[in-house]
């Protein structure tokens, strides 16, 4: 007997990567963690968009994007429903993944479970994409709901146009709650204990709702100072200021809810009195130059997931069974 | 099959750092045996356990087990190999079944062949009245059950258990080791981890006993008896006569190598084979009247703790 100088491992990797995909959704759907947060996102949804109905029930017909309105409009109390998506988005994916690995460990199901003919590959991922298609799920309802809504309440249909944005931020929202479900799944590995996991993700969360702004001011002022109020100095302090807010994943996807729904906004950042050449003020963009706009920020927001994934992925292959 | 040995290990070797937690294992497990590992806690009968399975990396060395390499073949190993861990977990709000239809999905059983064996083990565990019940209001012994249901999905050619008798009652350890034997009679090769000594020299063909991460002492009871003590059999005789002429008698018969009197009309005989008939017709010759006469069984009991005394008495020298 020699010792196999082959240091590749066979059969795939995401042999049994289904079975986990089945389990983890069935798993989170029944849970009453994640009926709990269906229910708020369902409350949220239904109040925020009840409330703009009537407030562009007066509208219909001068508007061409009424249904984006849906999301976007706030009446007091109640801000829209798209700010409420920035921060129930994060939180949802964190209920979904910060027991993910500690809670096989902690039910002592991990070594049964990796004595299976599967790969910790598969378990990774399956576990990811249960959570990231119970994710899809929800949204796709919650979409559906409010389109229903504005269906009854503005008795007009939503044009292919809109619809189309619609889906785009669908697809954006999907995303966003996958990089906060990557990141509560590296604090699963990293931690034991699930409590110490989740406050450790809603840390972050809060870090990024909160702070982050608050930080990016003084950290720009650092970066590029403005020391005797010249425009130049001004437009880099800006310029600082915004690419250091771009960090913040919360950032990129309001900016990418600003840019979908409403299609008025031409430009992210910085608009310099020369970029405005050519461009009608006020007009619409059609859906394809939005998301050109978005394109940056969405493809970011899948790099830093994918990232995020690579560094779980990581620390679980190094992982003992035992520990 | 040929006359490979189904488990291989060839200087198999695990550190945890600067900790050698099993050294230059030389292992060989054949077809059909049941062995058990044996060795104080810490000896490294798990992580060898892990590292047969590809759970854990071995550091040096090789494995086969049979005919894959855990490190490398992990996938074919385990389709193969049913592993029962010291401490098994299910999800506690699945019921039993579904707990076993997601190892049958694992295993990518296809659904009737799943159905078909999920039945036929929770039938062979006894399990089936509560299949339908959640696993969370299943007491230790339902839930040891289970564990070894969700090993028979798969068919096994070879299970490996690590303590699999631990916390059972007297009733469910005596089940227990009947179904094990059970599945030897189909030809299934078994390996276990235990400290339940009277249970292992019960089950196991050979076993190997542990010490600090090295397999110190490898085989069937008695020939670790012989190797251990010093002698095969002992015998303890009652018998009424003249002391003298009765030692002398026993000594003379072939095979004794040592005789004793630990007591007024007792002897005890060492000898190489179980000699009571002659040592019966040397006392009666000899005018002697016989009372008593009973072999010291082997326990491997005796064994452990006189070969760990020794080891440990070694180690203070
Ligand atoms: N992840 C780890 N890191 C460091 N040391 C470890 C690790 N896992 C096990 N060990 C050490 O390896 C040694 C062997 O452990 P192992 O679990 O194999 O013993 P064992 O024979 O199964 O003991 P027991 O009878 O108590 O189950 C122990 O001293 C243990 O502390
Ligand atoms: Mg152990």
């Amino acid at each position: 007997m020699k010792p196999s100088t082959e240091r590749k491992r066979e059969g795939s990797p995401w042999t049994g990567l289904w079975a986990v995909v089945g389990k983890e959704m069935a798993d989170h759907l029944t849970s009453a963690r994640m009926q709990i947060l269906e229910a708020l996102i369902v409350l949220t949804a239904g109040g925020t968009v009840y409330a703009a109905i009537q407030n562009l029930k007066t509208t219909i017909g001068q508007d061409r994007f009424i249904f984006l309105k849906l999301f976007t409009t706030a009446k007091d109390p109640l801000p829209a429903f798209v700010g409420f998506l920035g921060f129930l988005v994060p939180l949802i994916a964190i209920a979904l993944a910060f027991d993910t690995i500690n809670g096989e460990f902690n039910r002592r199901t991990m070594s049964r479970l990796l004595a299976q003919p599967i790969y910790r590959d598969a378990l990774l991922l399956g576990k990811f994409l249960g959570g990231l298609f119970t994710q899809a799920l929800v949204y796709a309802a919650i979409w559906l709901l409010i389109i229903g809504l504005g269906l009854i309440g503005l008795g007009v249909p939503p044009n292919g146009e809109e619809v189309i944005r619609m889906v785009w931020l669908l697809l954006a929202t999907i995303v966003y709650g996958g990089i906060w479900q990557a990141l509560a799944m590296i604090f699963s590995i990293k931690f034991r204990q699930p409590a110490t996991a989740a406050l450790s993700a809603l840390a972050m969360w809060l870090f990024f709702l909160v702070f982050w702004d608050m930080l990016v001011g003084i950290l720009a002022q650092v970066i590029s100072p403005v020391r005797y109020g010249l425009p130049e100095e001004q437009i880099r302090f800006i310029q600082t200021g915004l690419a250091l807010s771009r960090i913040s994943p919360n950032t990129l996807y309001t900016e990418i809810i600003v840019a979908l729904t409403q299609p008025a906004v031409r430009s992210l950042g910085l608009v310099l009195p020369s970029q405005w050449q050519g461009a009608i003020l006020g007009t619409p963009l059609p859906w394809e130059q939005s998301v050109m706009l978005i394109w940056p920020h969405l493809t970011g927001l899948i790099a830093a997931t994918l990232l995020l994934f690579a560094a779980a992925y990581v620390m679980f292959q190094r992982r003992e069974v035992r520990a | 099959m040929s006359d490979a040995p189904v488990i291989e290990t060839v200087g198999l070797t695990k550190k945890y750092g600067e900790f050698t937690a099993v050294k230059d294992l030389n292992l060989e497990v054949q077809a059909g045996e049941i062995f058990g590992l044996l060795g104080p806690n810490g000896s490294g009968k798990t992580t060898t356990i892990l590292m047969l399975l590809g759970l854990t990396e071995p550091t040096r060395g090789v494995a086969r087990v049979l005919g894959f390499d855990p490190t490398r073949q992990p996938l074919q190993v385990k389709a193969r190999v049913g592993y029962l861990p010291d401490q098994v977990g299910f999800y506690d709000e699945l019921t039993a079944r579904e707990n076993l239809i997601y190892t049958a999905k694992l295993n990518g059983l296809p659904r009737p062949e799943a159905h078909a064996r999920i039945e036929e083990a929770l039938e062979r565990v006894g399990l089936q009245e509560v299949a339908d019940k959640r696993v969370g209001t299943f007491s230790f012994g339902m839930r040891h059950r289970l564990g070894v249901a969700d090993i028979l999905i798969k068919r096994p050619q070879v299970i490996i258990m690590d303590e699999p008798t631990q916390g059972l009652d007297p009733q469910g350890a005596r089940e227990f080791l009947h179904l094990i034997r059970g599945l030897k009679g189909e030809g299934i090769t078994i390996l276990l981890s235990s400290h339940l000594l009277h249970q292992v020299q019960e089950i196991c063909d050979r076993v190997g006993l542990f010490h600090r991460g090295t397999l110190r002492l490898v085989g069937t009871v008695p020939e670790l008896g012989r190797k251990v003590l010093g002698k095969a059999y002992r015998i303890r005789l009652q018998a009424q006569g003249d002391p003298e002429a009765l030692a002398e008698a026993l000594r003379a018969i072939p095979g004794v190598t040592e005789v004793r009197m630990p007591g007024a009309e007792s002897y005890e005989v060492d000898a190489e084979e179980d000699l009571r008939p002659e040592a019966a017709e040397a006392v009666v010759r000899a005018g002697g009247r016989l009372m008593g006469l009973e072999v010291e069984t082997q326990s491997l009991d005796v064994i452990y703790n006189r070969y760990f005394q020794e080891v440990e008495h070694e180690a203070i020298h």
